[in-house]
């Protein structure tokens, strides 16, 4: 485990917030934020800055949803799973996601350039099925446009914004 | 200067309203025309998103849906160059003060809004609500003015008044549960909005959020004004991005006009407000967890007493109510108890948003009265079901509610009615079902989203609902995944045990996650028990919708051999010879479906 005292560029994130316990979930999505992920050594800075073991934040990370303890691809595909979308068959949508990614849901794929997640409900119900890519929404899904979109981005290798 | 209003919640985003936006100023720009963009909230008729407001050189304001970016430059020739209102996609006019136009509908007249009032979404996708001038001119702050200038008992007296119950689900009237934080002595206390919308199927506070976001924060210095609190927090979920946007400018601003963390009134109310952004944790919807999670731990809910209200949020006396909640008590503030109490009925007064979604042809959100029936809410505002097919039945109040069946249809509105027929208010989430739509696999899909979301505290929860989930896995599954005999006597076994099991869960779990948890079950098996038993003895799904149960079959008549099918096929399933008939190969077959969709001859069945 790295203790070392010495400033890292990361230690100015943390820095933002408080040292105090309640600033624990904005500090971990502002770091987040930055690298897209919590590394091991990210969660030993927060908790040399905390002084709360790693361990609590660790238990903290794992029972949240959104914190990420491995890289993810640098398109993120959040497809929802809320019960408007279920209803108007998301399930299926996912099954065409995983065939044409070739990756299982939380995985990313060899390349780096997807990963695949599902979220319990994105509000977007009355254009269901919906999913969110990188921040921005599609709604009223079917196979054809996801395999388009897919492709498309593969094409671009990003989110056209 | 001409005017134009354009829906961009997120739903009006998402079906391209930014691209509309860009139109209207690129028609601007060609024909030199000054033009001023207002971006709105949601006005709740998702269906005909995008949706455009233009205000015509009357001053009248006409909303026109479903605006695609090329027919926007068409719209504002129209109006503002031909001077005709009668195009196609016209919604209505609004009634703004000014005698309404001769031929032209008003859009409160519309079927969609006619059987509507809207009390809390008075502002969602009218006003700008980024501006709080705007807000102002339609009434903001008015409430806030009116409190300031009362004592907290009268301000509570007000809320009592009125008869507003917890929107969020609970249902716990606001004024009691504000009298109780009151009585409470503590120089520190907080005020909280729950805005961890994190039911499946809900987004109204999301609704309200982007589209009337400052009636919010005045709910919460209203509550923060009636119990003496200093400090507020609104917690909204992350996944909302644009609601935290608009929340964090909102703070902003109201600190800019020195309504925040500056003493105000009569009384020198001092007021500080922030927001906390949850992280994806559907318990952090019940209140003991979200202020666990507040402090920045795990988000696991205690036990009650003590409440909140006595010793919440770092021990000090807590007010948590929802969004919607605290958007009402605005307006009852500035409009008086009388008008809130005169809506709803006896138990459950004022209007309640539901978001009505699923097979539905008018997918959106809608207010109505309380007292109003589920019929009116899905037939005549909805609409009814999409494509001739048959209403199967409602699932009211996300995963902690239930399935409402045909008959019961006219079941009315409000907190009691709904407990009778095994269904809760919930936060109103309203998914509509048809006769496509398995039953069981709804029941299993809850579960499933339970096991989940549980937070494994309490045994009956976190074991518990694994089991139920596992009992109705087994149900869907085919017997050759039976791995022996005694795996198949096992689950008609466990299928015996089911109900008992359910209400275990319900009467022994901590919180209201886990007690409400098997609700989706009971529910379905009470009106739907033939569905359960064509699966369970049948091993049939009469939906068609449990992959398991499902046989795919190629019609050898009608099949050319054009082989698509076993070229798409995943799982290379499919086997025959070109320009012969092909077959499936039951074994490796998974049902994805993709033969079926690509099949040009309708060759494969379904069974």
């Amino acid at each position: 485990m790295d203790t070392t005292l010495q400033k890292k560029p990361i230690d100015e994130v943390i820095a933002k917030h408080p040292p105090q316990r309640e600033h624990l979930i904005s500090i971990l999505q502002e770091v987040q934020g930055e690298y897209g992920y919590l590394s091991k050594d990210s969660i030993n800075r927060i908790s040399i800055y905390l002084k709360l073991p790693s361990s609590k934040i660790f238990g903290v990370t794992t029972f949240y949803n959104q914190f990420k303890l491995k890289a993810p691809g640098r398109i993120q595909i959040q497809i929802c799973r809320g019960t408007a979308c279920h209803v108007k068959g998301s399930l299926d949508l996912l099954d065409a996601l995983k065939t044409q990614l070739g990756i299982d849901v939380g995985e990313t794929t060899k390349d780096g350039l997807f990963s695949l997640e599902t979220v319990a409900c994105l509000g977007c119900c009355s254009i269901a099925p919906a999913m969110m890519v990188n921040g921005k929404f599609f709604g009223r899904l079917d196979k054809k446009m996801i395999e388009e979109l897919i492709d498309g981005f593969c094409a671009a290798g990003r989110v056209e914004e | 200067m001409s005017k134009v209003f354009i829906g961009m919640g997120t739903c009006g985003l998402a079906t391209g309203a930014g691209k509309v936006k860009s139109a209207v100023e690129k028609w601007a720009a060609a024909r030199n025309v000054a033009m001023e963009i207002t971006p709105t909230g949601c006005i709740g008729y998702c269906k005909a998103e995008p949706i455009m407001d233009v205000v015509t050189g009357s001053g009248h304001r006409v909303s026109f849906s479903n605006v695609t970016p090329d027919v926007a430059g068409f719209i504002l020739d129209e109006v503002f160059v031909r001077k005709n209102l009668k195009l196609d996609g016209l919604l209505g006019q609004f009634r703004n003060g000014k005698a309404p136009l001769p031929n032209i509908p008003l859009i409160e007249d519309h079927p969609y809004f006619r059987k509507q009032v809207k009390y809390v979404l008075r502002n969602c996708g009218v006003i700008d609500p980024e501006s709080i001038a705007d807000y102002r001119a339609h009434g903001g702050l008015k409430g806030l003015e009116r409190a300031l200038g009362m004592t907290s008992a009268e301000v509570i007296a007000e809320i009592t008044r009125s008869g507003l119950r917890g929107r969020g689900g609970g249902g716990f009237p606001a004024g009691k549960k504000w009298e109780l934080a009151l009585a409470s002595k503590n120089e520190k206390k907080y005020v909280i909005c729950n805005a961890d919308e994190g039911d499946p199927g809900a987004f109204m506070d999301r609704s309200i959020l982007e589209g009337d976001t400052y009636a919010v924060l005045e709910g919460m210095m209203i509550a923060g004004c009636a119990i003496g609190a200093n400090e507020g927090i609104i917690y909204c979920r992350a996944e909302y991005p644009l609601a935290i946007e608009r929340i964090g400018k909102a703070i902003g601003v109201l600190k800019a006009e020195g309504l925040l963390e500056k003493p105000i009134g009569p009384r020198g109310f001092q007021f500080a407000l922030r927001i906390k952004m949850g992280a994806g944790a559907f318990v952090c919807g019940e209140e003991t967890a979200l202020m666990a999670s507040v402090e920045g731990r795990r988000g696991m809910p205690r036990p009650r007493p003590p409440f909140p209200s006595v010793s919440g949020l770092f021990q000090k006396p807590t007010i948590i109510n929802n969004v919607e909640t605290m958007a009402n008590a605005s307006h009852i503030m500035r409009e008086g108890a009388e008008s809130y109490a005169a809506m709803g009925t006896q138990s459950s007064k004022g209007t309640k948003v539901f978001a009505l979604t699923g097979k539905v042809v008018n997918a959106g959100l809608v207010e109505v009265p309380m007292g109003i029936t589920l019929r009116e809410i899905v037939f005549d505002i909805g609409g009814g079901i999409p494509n001739g097919k048959a209403f199967k039945a409602v699932q009211i109040g996300g995963p902690s509610g239930g399935c409402i069946p045909a008959e019961h249809l006219d079941t009315k509105v409000d907190y009691e009615s709904l407990k009778s027929v095994g269904a809760i208010m919930g936060s109103g989430g309203l998914v509509v079902m048809d006769e496509d739509t398995c039953m069981v696999d709804m029941a299993r899909y809850f579960l499933s989203f339970i096991t989940n979301e549980s937070c494994g505290k309490c045994i009956p929860c976190r074991e518990g609902t694994q089991r139920l989930y596992e009992i109705l896995d087994s149900i869907v599954s085919p017997y050759s995944k039976m791995k022996s005999e005694e795996d198949n006597l096992l689950r008609f076994n466990r299928v015996l045990n089911m109900e008992s099991l359910a209400q275990v869960i319900r009467d022994t779990s901590l919180c209201g996650l886990g007690q409400t948890a098997p609700n989706p079950v009971l529910s379905t098996l009470r009106f739907f028990r033939s569905e359960y038993e064509a699966h369970i003895y049948d091993r049939k799904c009469p939906a068609h919708q449990c992959k398991g149960l499902l046989k795919y079959e190629i019609d050898t008549n009608a099949c050319t051999g054009c082989t698509l099918c076993a070229k798409k096929c995943p799982t290379q399933a499919i086997v025959g010879e070109k320009k012969k008939a092909h077959y499936i190969v039951d074994e490796k077959c998974i049902r994805c479906g993709t033969c079926r969709d690509v099949c040009r001859f309708s060759a494969v069945a379904v069974s």
